[in-house]
């Protein structure tokens, strides 16, 4: 993919309600490459969670409504792997054999990580103005294992020049959230999120950083109410901080 | 009975099938010497403590030593088999006693279980990939000679060694004639069912020795890991 | 009221010791599996092989499996097919009954525990001795395997020295694992010599050759299948393979996935019994092929991928579900994420439908399955027919849960209604309190942005045209 022109940005339902500053923060980023960002005012959510509840039909219905919202030709950012993977992956099998089959493989195709443009389509240049950190990072499991993007997060952040960063011990694990899992099974995945919520308290930095806001709600939850003093923050919030003095705190 | 197969037979033909061809074995092959094949072979096994050793056409007295040494009393071996008019012309007088196993294991199955401190068998071969013997027990050396003393010997020819079980398989056309039973051997007997920590000697031999014969001695080089082609 | 899944999951997750041992155990076969695949193209290659050889095999089942039968007819073996668990013990029973035995060596097979076939023949007088190191723990402890490749991972050398003391009391106490294992041996060699049946499970049955293939580690399956005058190998009708060469490549993804070793101790290759001439080896060998259930799976295209397995335990060796609960958390033969997909679909939805719930859907299973089982979209094809049943039946939960997707799917399908609902800022907190209330037992509770992105967004300028 080169450069586009413009992009649309697809928030994210938990982003537009729990984290809306670093929706901004990615679609400020990409205007700052030169890009024209719209965003669509009548998106909602990808409907990965009914999904993966299993009730395809109601997933259907909501997925329908981003078809209409993302119709175009522009590629369609998302800051959060899980719904790009949701996006990406799923919407074909969703909508096969539907009459909205052609145009859901068609948004599909559009669907690009917000990483993944930043690094491999923009190769953003980043000027770190902030002062030196040390920084975990968390790659959630659609990241890692769906979309293959995890490591377009790790090479944006290491273009931070006073950034150095830290991988907690068994990184390659699941936080425990899994949409209705934590809702479902909440022991174990509390379980889970309580050992990786220690496992970054452990490496003792102060910053936990995710280019997935559901995974940074779950460990940053639990670490909070373990008492652990790192706090958490999406990867596009990080990276404009670092690299816009007015904003950096 | 027939009830049982005609239904699960008739229910797995109702399924809906789409025909899928052949799918094309991609066979790993590597082109590695008659020494690096061997070495491979050598190191396979001793990875996983296999004693190995090089010997020539007076192995009979070498392999006698070493067991007498290691407190050996006696050693059974098939007197039919390829190997057995070697073992026993070779075998020194003061070696360990030498035990023809030629009974059906009604007649022996006491001396076998409670009296027996090593066995003695020949193989088809061996494969370097793994570091595997090939057994293929026959009447002349029964299965459960290479199985239940504690102390295994094998002798392996060194041109018997192929680099894959698929190379022999198809080398040896397995699939026309498999016998009663063949065996991959790769190693003494061991178990890791407790904290994954491996122990040898678990029910099955607790030692195996494997005389490799013929072929000039290695040089002792490294090697890298991967097939050179897969197609 | 929590579910009795979640009760026991409960009871694993408390059980530290047994958590740290599964923990151990698997962090330690996760670096053994890739340390034994260092050439990740040549593993997917592999993978690549191992599918197609299952696939072609399950496409063409019924024909393999009738080749099976004639070639190990014709090698002198006896076939016999079992419906399902009822029948197969049945099976056995008749077998060793005929035989006048009255105790059984066991070589390590989950189909016996599926079937339930050690306390079915104790129930008749008959004693199955387990002969697998592993299993011999569990047997003695009587508890059931918690791994399939490992029946006791949860065990740590205390335990298992403790266990051995109470049962073997004359012998030296002692925690070192030579010393455990020698036992093992010791204590078990009598039985090896005296008894007159064996049984086994089988890894792949060759119709090319009517080939039965077991691979082990210990000798115990060699000698439960040599030994005795008869010989009884049990497997689901699955475990068919077309060709004796495809052996190769599915013993080298199947031993490398399950502990990283490049090949286990003994690949055993039985064809027949003792041949006339021949002065070893069971006079009868049996071979029992079971459904129970495969072939009610083998229908549906999208969920025969489940029967592709080849029982090298990899998915729970890393899945993070199955480290917190360990195999006994999930209360059924099969744990861990095989287990999650085969269970429902072997027991019913309505018994073990809870199990496909029980996954983030990290990914970590498919990625590892040496057969490409996709274990997520299955686990999410299982809950749509959960989902799908919900509807049929009415279960006062059920109906709430249908009711709540239906009532999200009205207000998120609607630009106007999910306006409308998430400027009403305590959106979240009803629904909090209604949906996510056991989230916020271990998490602080979510921050709720006072202006949603949609509000700062056009706040911003970014456009929506």
């Amino acid at each position: 993919m080169t450069k586009p022109e413009s992009i649309l940005f697809f928030g994210t339902c938990l982003i537009d309600m729990a984290n809306p500053e670093a929706g901004l923060a990615g679609m400020r980023l990409i205007e700052r490459a030169g890009i024209r960002v719209r965003f669509p005012q009548g998106q909602t959510c990808c409907g990965q969670p009914a999904y993966n509840a299993g009730y395809r039909e109601e997933a259907r219905r909501v997925a329908r409504l981003q078809l209409d919202v993302l119709a175009g030709d522009e590629p369609i950012l998302v800051p959060s792997a899980s719904c790009a993977g949701m996006m990406r992956t799923h919407y074909p099998r969703l909508f096969e054999g539907t009459p909205d089959a052609a145009r859901a493989g068609q948004v599909a195709g559009r669907v690009v990580e917000f990483c993944d443009f930043l690094h491999r389509v923009l190769r953003i240049e980043l000027n770190d103005l902030g002062p030196p950190i040390r920084v975990a990072v968390h790659h959630s499991c659609s990241a890692r294992r769906q979309l293959l993007v995890a490591d377009a997060a790790t090479a944006l952040l290491r273009r931070l020049a006073n950034v150095s960063l830290v991988e907690p011990d068994h990184a390659h694990e699941c936080c425990g959230f899994g949409g209705t899992f934590a809702i479902k099974e909440p022991e174990i995945s509390s379980a889970m999120a309580g050992d990786k919520a220690a496992a970054v308290a452990a490496t003792e930095v102060p910053l936990l950083v995710s280019q997935d806001w559901g995974c940074l709600l779950n460990i940053g939850g639990t670490a909070k109410q373990a008492g652990y003093a790192y706090r958490v923050k999406h990867i596009a919030e990080f990276l404009w901080e670092r690299t816009e003095v007015a904003h950096e705190k | 009975m027939t009830d049982a197969r005609d239904s699960i037979l008739a229910r797995l033909r109702a399924a809906r099938v789409d025909s899928r061809p052949e799918p094309s074995v991609p066979v790993r092959r590597f082109s590695w010497s008659r020494r690096e094949t061997v070495e491979r072979f050598r190191i396979g096994l001793e990875s996983v403590r296999a004693q190995v050793h090089r010997v020539d056409d007076d192995w009979p007295r070498m392999l006698a030593t070493r067991l007498r040494e290691s407190k050996v009393k006696n050693l059974r071996y098939g007197p039919d088999g390829p190997l057995g008019e070697e073992l026993r012309a070779g075998w020194p007088t003061d070696g360990p006693e030498l035990i023809a196993h030629d009974q059906p294991i009604e007649a022996c199955r006491e001396a076998l279980f409670t009296n027996t401190d090593a066995g003695f068998t020949s193989c088809l071969g061996g494969i370097a990939e793994t570091g595997s013997l090939v057994l293929w027990p026959s009447r002349a050396e029964p299965r459960l000679l290479s199985l239940v003393p504690p102390v295994h010997v094998v002798l392996i020819e060194a041109d018997r060694i192929v680099p894959t079980l698929h190379a022999m398989m198809s080398e040896q056309r397995w699939s026309e004639s498999m016998p009663t039973n063949a065996l991959l051997i790769s190693g003494p007997s061991k178990s890791a069912d407790i904290e994954q920590t491996l122990a040898y000697g678990v029910h099955g031999p607790e030692k195996l020795i494997v005389l490799i014969r013929g072929e000039d001695r290695p040089t002792g080089d490294r090697f890298a890991g991967q097939p050179e082609a897969i197609d | 009221m929590r579910s009795e899944f979640r009760l026991r999951a409960e009871r694993s997750l408390a059980s530290q010791r047994a958590r740290g041992n599964i923990r151990r155990a698997m962090d330690g076969l996760i670096l053994k599996r890739r340390a034994a695949f260092p050439d990740l193209d040549e593993l997917e290659r592999l993978r690549d092989q191992g599918q197609a050889i299952r696939d072609q095999a399950l496409a063409n089942l019924p024909e393999l499996l009738e080749r099976l039968e004639r070639r190990c007819a014709t090698n002198g073996m006896h076939v016999h097919w079992a419906e399902d668990a009822a029948e197969a013990n049945r099976l056995i029973l008749d077998i060793i009954r005929r035989h006048g035995g009255h105790a059984v060596l066991k070589g390590k097979s989950m189909v016996s525990e599926e079937i339930g076939l050690n306390a079915f023949l104790a129930g008749h007088d008959i004693e199955p001795i387990e002969t697998d190191l592993g299993e011999l723990i569990i047997q003695l402890a009587r508890e059931h395997p918690s791994h399939i490749v490992a029946p006791a991972v949860h065990k740590d050398r205390r335990e298992v020295a403790e266990l051995f003391a109470r049962h073997f009391p004359e012998e030296p106490y002692g925690e070192d694992i030579e010393h455990l294992t020698a036992l093992a041996r010791r204590m078990m060699r009598e039985r090896f010599r005296a008894t007159r049946i064996g049984l086994s499970g089988v890894n792949f049955a060759v119709a090319e050759t009517g080939t039965l293939c077991l691979v082990e580690n210990e000798g115990n399956g060699r000698l439960s299948t040599t030994a005795p005058d008869v010989h009884i190998a049990i497997t689901g009708i699955e475990k068919v393979i077309a060709r004796l060469e495809d052996l190769a490549p599915l013993l080298t993804l199947l031993t490398r996935s399950a502990t990283g070793q490049p090949i286990t101790t003994y690949v055993n290759l039985i064809s027949g019994p003792r041949k006339p001439n021949e002065l070893d080896g069971p006079h009868e060998v049996h071979l029992i092929l079971l459904d129970n259930g495969r072939s009610r799976i083998h229908a549906d295209p999208e969920l025969r991928a489940t029967l592709r397995c080849i029982r090298c335990g990899a998915c729970m060796n890393h899945c993070p579900v199955y480290h917190r609960i360990g195999g006994h958390g999930y209360g059924t033969v099969y744990p861990g994420p095989i287990g999650a997909i085969l269970e429902p679909q072997l027991q019913g939805l309505e018994r073990q439908g809870e199990l496909a719930q029980a996954s983030t859907l990290c990914g970590a299973c498919g990625e590892v399955c040496p057969v490409r089982i996709p274990i997520p979209d299955l686990l999410n094809r299982l809950r749509f027919e959960q989902a799908q049943g919900r509807a049929l039946r009415h279960g006062r939960r059920s109906g709430r849960e249908r009711f709540l997707w239906r009532l999200w799917s009205l207000i998120h399908a609607s630009p106007a209604s999910y306006r409308r609902i998430s400027g009403f800022v305590t959106r979240l907190r009803i629904l909090a309190r209604i949906r996510l209330g056991p989230w916020t037992r271990t998490r602080a509770a979510p921050r709720i942005a006072a202006r949603s992105l949609h509000v700062l967004a056009q706040r911003e300028g970014f456009r929506d045209d």
